[in-house]
C-alpha cells in the first residue's frame, strides 16, 4: 500500500468535530464523500469552475474539490445534509427549490443550495441581479436557472417569474 | 380530439416526488453506491489522433502494492465482443481498449485497477507505451477524399453511412421555381456534457453468477447489449435503473464504460467502480456531439413559398460509431420543418475522423438540421426583402391541414403553428422589442432581433434503424408499466429504466392518481431493476410522457376496470350503473350501496369467493404500449414513419453584440410552445428553459475545438463554456395546447425542447443585428472571435 504519511485532522462538520487521518493530497470533497459517506456534495469537474462541490467553510461558500481534507482542519464546514434546520424539515431555501421546480437530475443542486444560502445569509432581499450574480459560479445544465432564480425570490419573498 | 380534456391531477402544479431527497443530499447517484471492497479504475490514454500501439510494459504498474489489475486490449478484446455501429459497417469495430491502433487522441489503451483511484492514477504513470505514429485525419471534407488517411482500414473508407433519398417531384419542382438559393451552414460539434460525468460500478456473485451494475445511463436496450458484450447470458447482467442520473440529455450511454469494469469486476472477483474525470468525460469518454456541414439550396417562387429543397448534411462522428450516425436520419421525419416544403432530395453521410467518438444528444440530430432549414428561411426572406415572419406565415402548415403528410412519409399529428407564432408575438410584444431593438442600435451596438419555428419529432421510435441499416428489422419501440396495489391498500408502480432529471416518478404517479383517482403522492414509483423489469425503450427521443406515462395509464386502465368488476359482482348491479370516485365504487341511483375502496382491495386480496369468475386474484396489471404509429417499415425510397406526435415551438429573440468585443448579450427571449397536453408543467417549463439555456450554448459558446494535430483543445470547463445564470437570461414561456390525437391524454413529448429552436432564432437574431453592416455568419458557434472576423470580412468586402 502507499507509503505516504497520514496526517491527523479534526474538522466540524454538520455541528459534529470528526477527526481523521488523510493523506494530504486528499481533497476536502473526497474526504466528505469517502471518509464520512457525506454523498451529498458532488463533484463535476474538480478544476473549481462547476460549484457542484460547493460546501460552507465557517459559513462562506467554498469548491471543496480545490481545498485539501488538511486544510480545512479546525475549521466548520457544512455541506447539504446539514443546511435543514432539523431532521424531515427544509430550510426555507431546500422548500422553495421544492416548490419552484428549481432543479431536474439533481446534481448541481448542492451547490446551488449552498450559494443561496450563503446569499441569504449575506443579503437577506436579494434582487434577481443580485441572486444571479450569487449562483453565477454553479453550473447547471438542467433548468436554464430561471427556477432556481424563482425558487430564491420565492424564498425571499420576492416577486417570481412567468409561471407563478 | 379538439378540445383539451378536464383533468383532476394532470396539468397541475405540484411538486416534483424526486426533489424531496435531491434537496436534501439524498440523492442516489452511480457514484454514491457504496460496496463492500471497493476497487477502482484509472485510464491510460492515446495521446495521439492516430499510432500504431507498438509495445506496452504493464510490468512497473502491476507491481505496485494496492494495484490489483493492469488490463490492455489484447486480453480484453479476446474475451469480449465488439461493440457494433448502428448502420451496416460490420469492419468498424469498437472495444473499451484499444488494440494495435489506438485512433483518437484521448483513446483509452490501459485500464489499471487499484485500492484507490488515487493509487491507480500513481500507477498509470508507470505504465509505458510505445506508438508509431500513423497519418491521421481531423478535417470531415478531407476525410471523404479518395486518397484521404483511413480511420479504418478494413472499412476501406472513412464513409460509414451514404445514401441519397428523394420524396417528391424535387426536379420538377426545381425547375419549375423562379427561385433558387444555396448556402451553407456548419453546426459545431457540442454535446450535452452534463454536470454529472459517467460513472459505473459493477460487482460479480461467482455463486449466483449474477453481476450487478449500477451506472449512470440513459441508453436504451443497455442491458441486452452489456450482456451480449460481455458474452454472458441476458440474465446474468443486473442492471439497477434506481440509480439517479446527474444529467444525461442523450448521451449518458457509457456502453464502453460498463463492458471494461463488468470485464475487470469478473477478472478481479470484487466490486470495482469507474468514474471519469472531467478530461476523460470531455475527451475519451465518446460523448460529443453532431458535428455537420449543410450545403443546401431552396426552391422558391416570388411569394417566398417554398416548393422544394436539397439538402446534402456530412457529419463528423469521430473515431467510431454507436448510433450517432443514425442522427442523421432522425430528423429525416420533420425534414421539412413546420413548412409545407412538397418536395426533398436529402444525402445523408456519416464520416469517420481521428476525433473523439460522437454519441446521441438532445434531439438525436434534429436541433442541427432545423438550425440549416431556419438559415434558409431568413435567408429567403432577405433575399426576397420581405419580412421573415410573413414569410414563415405563407409557409408554415395550417391548422386544418392535419394529419399532414410530409413527403419523406411522416404524418405529422396535430399543431396550430401560426397561433403559437402569434401568440409569441403578442407575449413579446414585438413592438416593444422592435423599440428596444432601435435604442440599442441608436446606442452603437449591434442589435437584431431573431426567430425560429421548428418542430420537436417525439414519441422516440427507432424507425431511423431500418431507415439506415436494411439488416436492422426494429419496428417496435415499446415501453412498459407494472402496477401493484397491494393488501394495505396503497398502490406500487414500476418502470423499467432510469431518469436523469425527468421527474419520471412524477410523471407515473400523476398519471396512475389520474386514472385511479387517488392522490398521486400516495403513489410510490419505483425503479425496477433489468432482471425484474418489463420492456423498455429508456427516456430517449422525448418519449416518456407518451410513451411511459401512456403504459402507466393503460396499466391503471386495466386495474380500474378490475375494480369495476369486483364490484358489479358484489352489488349485483350491471358496471353501466355503477360510478367509480376517489377509488370508491358505488350505485348511481343509490350511492348507499357502495364499496370502499379498502373493501375492494380485500376482496382481491383474500376473498376468491367473492371475486368475479375469471378474475386473477390480487391487484397487479401490467400493460407495455407499442408507440401509436410505429410498426411499420421503410418504402424502399426510404419513406417511413418517424415518430409519432410532433411538438412546436417558436422563439423570440433580441441580442446585440458590442462592436468594440463581439461580446453578445441576449436581451430579450420569448418562446412560444405547443406540446399538446402537460402533464406536469412545472417539469415542461424546466425543461424548456434547460433547453433553451443549452442551445443558447450551442449557439454562441459550447465547441470541442482540435488541433491539426487531432487534439482536443477544449477539455475542461475553462474552455469549453456552459452558460451560467449570466449568459442565460430571464425567459418567458408562452404555451399553447393543441392535443395530440394519438395519446391517452392528448400529451405531446417536450424532453428536447427548447434546444430545437433556439440555436436557429438566436442565430438568426445575430444575423439580423449583423446586416446593417454588411455582415452575416452561418457557422456555430457565434464566439467572439468568429464575430469578429464576420465583421472584418465585411469590412473588407466594402473597402
Ligand atoms: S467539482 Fe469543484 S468546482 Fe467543479
Ligand atoms: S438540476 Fe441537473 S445540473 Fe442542475
Amino acid at each position: 500500500m502507499s507509503k505516504i504519511k497520514l496526517t491527523s485532522i479534526a474538522i466540524k462538520v454538520n455541528g459534529v468535530v470528526r477527526e481523521a487521518q488523510v493523506e494530504p493530497r486528499t481533497t476536502l470533497v473526497d474526504f466528505l464523500r469517502d471518509t464520512l459517506f457525506l454523498t451529498g456534495t458532488h463533484i463535476g469537474c474538480e478544476h473549481g469552475v462547476c460549484g457542484a462541490c460547493s460546501v460552507l467553510v465557517d459559513g462562506d461558500p467554498v469548491r471543496s474539490c480545490c481545498m485539501f481534507a488538511v486544510q480545512a482542519d479546525g475549521l466548520s464546514v457544512t455541506t447539504v445534509e446539514g443546511l435543514a434546520p432539523e431532521r424531515g424539515k427544509l430550510s426555507a431555501i431546500q422548500d422553495a427549490f421544492c416548490e419552484k421546480h428549481a432543479m431536474q437530475c439533481g446534481y448541481c443542486t448542492p451547490g446551488m443550495l449552498i450559494a443561496c444560502h450563503a446569499l441569504v445569509e449575506r443579503n437577506p432581499h436579494p434582487d434577481e441581479a443580485a441572486i444571479r450574480e450569487a449562483i453565477s459560479g454553479n453550473l447547471c445544465r438542467c433548468t436554464g436557472y430561471q427556477q432556481i432564480v424563482d425558487a430564491v425570490k420565492h424564498a425571499t419573498g420576492a416577486k417570481s417569474g412567468a409561471h407563478d | 380530439m379538439t378540445e383539451p380534456r378536464k383533468f383532476r391531477y394532470i396539468g397541475r402544479h405540484r411538486r416534483a416526488v424526486e426533489h424531496r431527497r435531491f434537496v436534501v443530499g439524498k440523492g442516489r447517484y452511480a457514484a454514491d453506491i457504496q460496496l463492500q471492497g471497493l476497487l477502482h479504475v484509472a485510464i491510460v490514454a492515446s495521446p495521439h489522433a492516430h499510432a500504431k500501439i507498438i509495445s506496452i510494459d504493464t510490468a512497473a504498474a502491476l507491481a505496485m502494492p494496492g494495484v490489483h489489475a493492469v488490463l490492455t486490449g489484447e486480453e480484453l478484446n479476446v474475451n469480449t465482443e465488439a461493440m457494433l455501429p448502428g448502420v451496416d459497417a460490420p469492419q468498424v469495430k469498437r472495444y473499451p481498449l484499444a488494440h494495435g491502433v489506438a485512433r483518437y487522441s484521448g483513446e483509452w489503451v490501459v485500464a489499471i485497477v487499484a485500492e484507490s483511484r488515487a493509487l491507480a492514477e500513481d500507477a498509470a504513470e508507470l505504465v509505458e507505451v510505445e506508438y508509431e505514429p500513423l497519418p491521421h485525419i481531423v478535417d470531415p471534407e478531407q476525410a471523404l477524399q479518395a486518397d484521404a488517411p483511413l480511420v479504418h482500414a478494413a472499412n476501406g473508407s472513412n464513409v460509414i453511412f451514404q445514401r441519397v433519398f428523394n420524396w417528391g417531384e424535387v426536379d420538377a419542382h426545381f425547375a419549375a421555381a423562379p427561385h433558387k438559393l444555396s448556402y451553407r451552414a456548419r453546426w459545431a460539434r457540442s454535446s450535452t456534457v452534463p454536470i454529472e460525468t459517467f460513472a459505473v460500478s459493477a460487482w460479480s456473485n461467482d455463486a449466483t453468477g449474477i453481476l450487478d451494475v449500477w451506472a449512470s445511463i440513459q441508453m436504451p436496450k443497455f442491458p441486452d447489449q452489456l450482456a451480449r458484450a460481455l458474452r454472458m447470458p441476458g440474465n446474468a447482467v443486473r442492471v439497477h435503473f434506481d440509480v439517479d442520473v446527474g444529467g444525461s440529455y442523450g448521451v449518458k450511454r457509457g456502453l464502453k464504460h460498463a463492458v471494461l469494469v463488468g470485464y475487470l469486476a469478473r477478472k478481479t472477483g470484487r466490486p470495482v467502480r469507474f468514474i471519469e474525470d472531467r478530461l476523460e468525460n470531455m475527451r475519451g469518454g465518446d460523448m460529443q456531439g453532431p458535428d455537420r456541414i449543410f450545403d443546401v439550396t431552396l426552391a422558391f417562387d416570388g411569394r417566398g413559398i417554398i416548393r422544394s429543397m436539397r439538402m446534402r448534411a456530412v457529419d463528423d462522428v469521430g473515431a467510431y460509431a454507436g448510433r450517432s450516425p443514425l442522427q442523421l436520419g432522425k430528423p429525416v421525419g420533420a425534414i421539412i420543418g413546420p413548412y409545407r416544403i412538397a418536395s426533398v432530395q436529402y444525402e445523408a453521410i456519416s464520416v469517420m475522423t481521428n476525433k473523439t467518438p460522437q454519441e446521441a444528444v438532445r434531439g438525436f440530430g434534429q436541433a442541427p438540421t432545423n438550425y440549416a432549414i431556419e438559415t434558409g428561411i431568413d435567408k429567403v426572406a432577405r433575399y426576397l426583402n420581405m419580412d421573415r415572419i410573413e414569410l414563415r406565415l405563407r409557409n408554415l402548415i395550417g391548422k386544418d391541414e392535419f394529419p399532414y403528410l410530409i413527403p419523406s412519409g411522416t404524418t405529422y399529428d396535430s399543431g396550430d403553428y401560426a397561433t403559437v407564432l402569434g401568440k409569441a408575438l403578442d407575449a413579446a410584444p414585438l413592438a416593444e422589442i422592435e423599440k428596444e431593438r432601435d435604442a440599442l442600435r441608436a446606442r452603437g451596438q449591434l442589435a437584431g432581433i431573431g426567430i425560429s419555428t421548428c418542430l420537436e419529432p417525439s414519441g422516440g421510435n427507432s424507425a431511423f434503424e431500418p431507415l439506415f441499416n436494411p439488416k436492422n428489422q426494429t419496428t417496435t419501440w415499446m415501453d412498459s408499466c407494472l402496477i401493484r396495489i397491494d393488501l394495505n391498500e396503497s398502490i406500487t408502480a414500476l418502470m423499467g429504466t432510469s431518469t436523469s432529471g425527468q421527474a419520471h416518478e412524477t410523471l407515473v404517479s400523476t398519471v396512475v392518481g389520474e386514472v385511479l383517482d387517488r392522490e398521486p403522492d400516495s403513489i410510490r414509483v419505483l425503479h425496477a431493476d433489468s432482471l425484474n423489469a418489463l420492456p423498455s425503450n429508456s427516456p430517449v427521443g422525448s418519449r416518456m410522457a407518451i410513451m411511459l406515462g401512456g403504459a402507466a395509464a393503460g396499466a391503471a386502465k386495466k386495474l380500474r376496470a378490475k375494480l369495476m368488476r369486483i364490484a358489479a359482482h358484489n352489488l349485483g348491479l350491471p358496471e353501466s350503473e355503477l360510478v367509480y370516485q376517489d377509488g370508491n365504487i358505488a350505485a348511481k341511483t343509490e350511492p348507499a350501496k357502495r364499496l370502499t375502496w379498502g373493501q375492494l382491495v380485500e376482496i382481491a386480496h383474500r376473498k376468491i369467493h367473492q371475486m368475479p369468475k375469471g378474475d386473477e386474484p390480487g391487484l397487479q396489471e401490467k400493460f407495455v404500449l407499442e408507440v401509436p404509429t410505429g410498426g411499420k417499415l421503410p418504402t424502399a425510397d426510404g419513406r417511413v414513419q418517424m415518430y409519432p406526435c410532433h411538438s412546436f415551438e417558436t422563439h423570440l429573440v433580441l441580442a446585440s453584440l458590442d462592436p468594440q468585443t463581439c461580446k453578445v448579450t441576449v436581451h430579450r427571449y420569448v418562446c412560444g410552445h405547443d406540446c399538446g397536453v402537460m402533464i406536469s408543467p412545472d417539469v415542461v417549463h424546466g425543461m424548456t428553459y434547460g433547453g433553451i439555456a443549452h442551445g443558447l450554448g450551442a449557439a454562441l459558446m459550447e465547441k470541442f475545438a482540435f488541433s491539426d494535430d487531432g487534439q482536443l483543445l477544449s477539455g475542461t470547463f475553462m474552455d469549453y463554456l456552459l452558460p451560467s445564470s449570466m449568459e442565460v437570461p430571464s425567459i418567458s414561456i408562452v404555451d399553447h395546447c393543441t392535443p395530440s390525437p394519438l395519446t391517452e391524454f392528448g400529451q405531446k413529448g417536450s424532453g428536447e425542447a427548447g434546444y430545437l429552436g433556439g440555436p436557429a432564432a438566436i442565430a438568426s437574431a445575430i444575423n439580423d443585428a449583423l446586416a446593417p453592416v454588411g455582415a452575416s455568419i452561418d457557422a456555430l458557434p457565434m464566439t467572439p472571435y468568429a464575430l469578429w472576423h464576420a465583421l472584418a470580412r465585411a469590412e473588407k468586402n466594402s473597402s
